[in-house]
């Protein structure tokens, strides 16, 4: 037990902890909008797909990741607009709907990487950034100085998200929209405008956390890569309260436990693997259960609103 | 709220219509192969033989799935082409229920030789052999072909993953310079659990002193945690590593970037990273399937069990003379390798599984 405490294995925790919470900050964070406005996106993962694999394919052809992030937030953000189109001004059911969006994603991302690509190859995405001198420091140049250049993104944010949602006008539409439309409308705040636009960030940030995964964690494309990812990411929204600094919390515990089991498992320590794959989300469940009091859903989510009703 | 409902409704049966149509999942084969055997010229011999392939990965796995649509492929040029042979393959249908609905759609079409190519499939895969006696069904990884409960047309077959496991431990035994191996296992079962038993007990037999680390995801398509383990192997000190099931592309990128050695299993995994894929464990599928097509064709529909084994060809080691290790110390792993294969094929190694 005691190896598990050694500066290698903690240090390895950590990093490898803030490696894996990078896609679910993007994705949790863009849900986190959509839903303070009241829309339920469970899109996210068939737009992590597709959003994986049009940053691949654009990594690909041009070699540019900067290039391939774009295309991937471009590509969010028009399966985002799909979404605020059927779920605001259709007002379908937004569950049925988020998981319509997924499926096309999934069979939309399979199909084009067996036509454009066909057997998988390795890319050359965002590397680790090094800084002369502060990456070298010992422990400090690990933890802090050398990931990719989209985790530090992610990880920003974060204060960004609550800036916005707590100091901004924008903000202040957002929780309003999300907690009482009728009364926002009222007030001369469109209602449809907020909700796309944060839908649509929603689907940009989703699509940003796929290639997140395709060109710079593991710089590579496989079909049904993100293995559920998406479906977390949204319940992780409902773990962290609708709030930046919950969602942080949620998304580094699952991560960060799964990194322990991983070591767990490397260091042979009597515990079975199968409990150890276990662990992430069993203390998830443990944790949310001890928090549930100050769980506070905005009010309209999943309503659509139609003015005069 | 009526053009609300409408609305709601058209949409229903859109997300249907969608869902339906990507579940399936079926790549352009299917019709591609309709398409040529109906404007073939009477002058083939024949009708083609049908055979229908159901995969819970993708052909382009590099691992499980690719490996008998590789050898399918072989099979069909060798037999003379789409004429000769039809394929149809549904990939990513690792739902047992959505595989059930595809092997009885397929059987139904008419398929002489459908094939359920994962061991979590039997339980559909019997029901619908007892409806189609006349179709040939195959499934593995499995010894049960159904016998107990009265089918007689269903092929299994087992590779004996614990072989090829066995000689790629004895060569990361000697790949290895600090004496510590990594696996990146799937789930404890099935054809990657005999593999990595199989792969230790090598390791073991020629340099006892390593120390040979296992961890398991709990997944065959955890790409991103596949990668982290390897991260941590090798932050726990290993130069060489192996894994199974698709999700090790993910764990060959990082070994690539590390400069780590990687062995592979299933299928060829040296194009995913030239320099550092040394040998590969890889099933020779063609054998196995042009049996079951001539057992087919003379009556037998099933019945069979294949255990895929170094000794009857099913099983291959593939050297990967690009990689960047020494020419002594590559010779020195082929001698060693080929003299356990021996070993193993004259029963003096039994490795363990």
């Amino acid at each position: 037990m005691n190896e598990l405490f050694s500066l290698t294995v903690i240090v390895g925790i950590i990093t490898s902890g803030i490696r894996l919470a990078t896609p679910y900050l993007f994705a949790s964070l863009g849900e986190m909008f959509g839903q303070r406005s009241g829309v339920v996106n469970l899109g996210v993962e068939g737009i992590m797909l597709t959003g994986a694999f049009t940053g691949y394919y654009a990594v690909l052809k041009t070699g540019n990741p900067w290039f391939g992030m774009a295309v991937a937030l471009a590509t969010g953000a028009l399966m985002g607009l799909l979404m605020a189109v059927i779920s605001v001004t259709m007002q379908a059911e937004q569950g049925i709907s988020g998981i319509g969006l997924t499926l096309f994603g999934a069979g939309l991302s399979s199909l084009l990487m067996k036509v454009l690509v066909g057997t998988p190859t390795g890319v050359s995405g965002f590397r680790p950034i090094n800084i002369p001198g502060l990456s070298d420091i010992p422990v400090l140049g690990e933890l802090l100085f050398n990931y990719e250049i989209p985790t530090y993104i992610a990880f920003l944010l974060v204060p960004v998200s609550i800036f916005i949602l707590g100091r901004t006008t924008l903000g202040l539409k957002i929780r309003a929209v999300g907690q009482n439309p009728e009364a926002a409308d009222s007030l001369g705040v469109s209602v449809v405008g907020v909700r796309y636009a944060t839908v649509i960030f929603g689907g940009a940030m989703a699509g940003v956390a796929g290639a997140s995964l395709s060109i710079s964690i593991l710089d590579i494309f496989q079909e049904n890569m993100t293995n559920g990812m998406g479906f977390i990411a949204v319940a992780l929204v409902y773990f962290g309260s609708w709030r930046p600094v919950g969602i942080l919390a949620g998304a580094i515990l699952f991560s960060m436990v799964n990194a322990l089991q991983l070591w767990v498992q490397v260091l042979g320590l009597p515990i079975s693997p199968d409990f150890a794959v276990m662990m992430p989300y069993v203390l998830t469940i443990v944790v949310l259960a001890l928090t549930a009091k100050q769980i506070r859903q905005p009010a309209a989510l999943t309503k659509p609103y139609e003015r005069g009703e | 709220m009526s053009r609300k409902l409408f609305v709601t409704l058209s949409l229903l049966l859109l997300v249907a219509l969608v869902a339906g149509a990507c579940t399936a999942a079926m790549p352009p084969a299917a019709p591609a192969a309709d398409t040529a055997a109906a404007t073939e010229p009477a002058a083939a011999a024949g009708t083609p033989f049908k055979i229908a392939l159901i995969m819970p990965s993708t052909t382009t796995d590099y691992s499980w799935s690719q490996s008998i649509y590789d050898g399918l492929k072989a099979v069909q040029a060798e037999m003379g082409g789409e004429s000769a042979m039809e394929i149809a393959v549904s990939e990513n249908l690792f739902q047992v229920a959505d595989a059930g609905n595809a092997i009885r759609d397929y059987a139904t079409n008419g398929y002489d030789l459908v094939i359920a190519h994962g061991a979590q499939y039997g339980n559909p895969l019997f029901e619908v052999a007892k409806d189609f006696p006349e179709t040939s069904f195959a499934w593995g990884t499995t010894t049960n072909t159904g016998a107990d409960e009265g089918l007689a047309n269903v092929f299994a077959y087992e590779p004996a993953a614990q072989e090829g496991g066995y000689l790629n431990g004895v060569a990361a035994a000697l790949l290895s310079e600090k004496n510590i191996i990594g696996v990146v296992g799937p789930v404890e079962a099935g054809d990657a659990k005999l593999y990595i038993n199989g792969f230790v007990d090598g390791v073991k037999a020629t340099e006892p002193d390593t120390k040979v680390n296992v961890t398991y995801t709990g997944n065959f398509g955890d790409t991103a945690l596949a990668a982290e383990a390897a991260n941590t192997q090798i932050k726990a000190g290993a130069d060489v590593l192996t894994g199974s099931a698709q999700q090790v592309v993910g764990s060959i990128q990082v070994a690539k970037d590390a400069g780590v050695f990687w062995l592979g299993s299933q299928s060829d995994q040296s194009p995913l990273a030239p320099e550092i894929v040394v040998v590969n464990q890889v099933y020779d599928w063609t054998k196995v399937i042009k049996d079951m097509i001539e057992s087919h064709n003379s009556g037998t529909l099933g019945g069979k069990v294949f255990t895929m084994t170094l000794n009857d060809g099913g099983q291959t080691t593939l050297f990967n003379d690009a990689a960047k290790v020494a020419p002594e110390k590559m010779a020195e792993i082929k001698t060693a390798v080929e003299a356990a294969a021996k070993g193993i094929q004259d029963g003096t190694i039994v490795p363990a599984q």
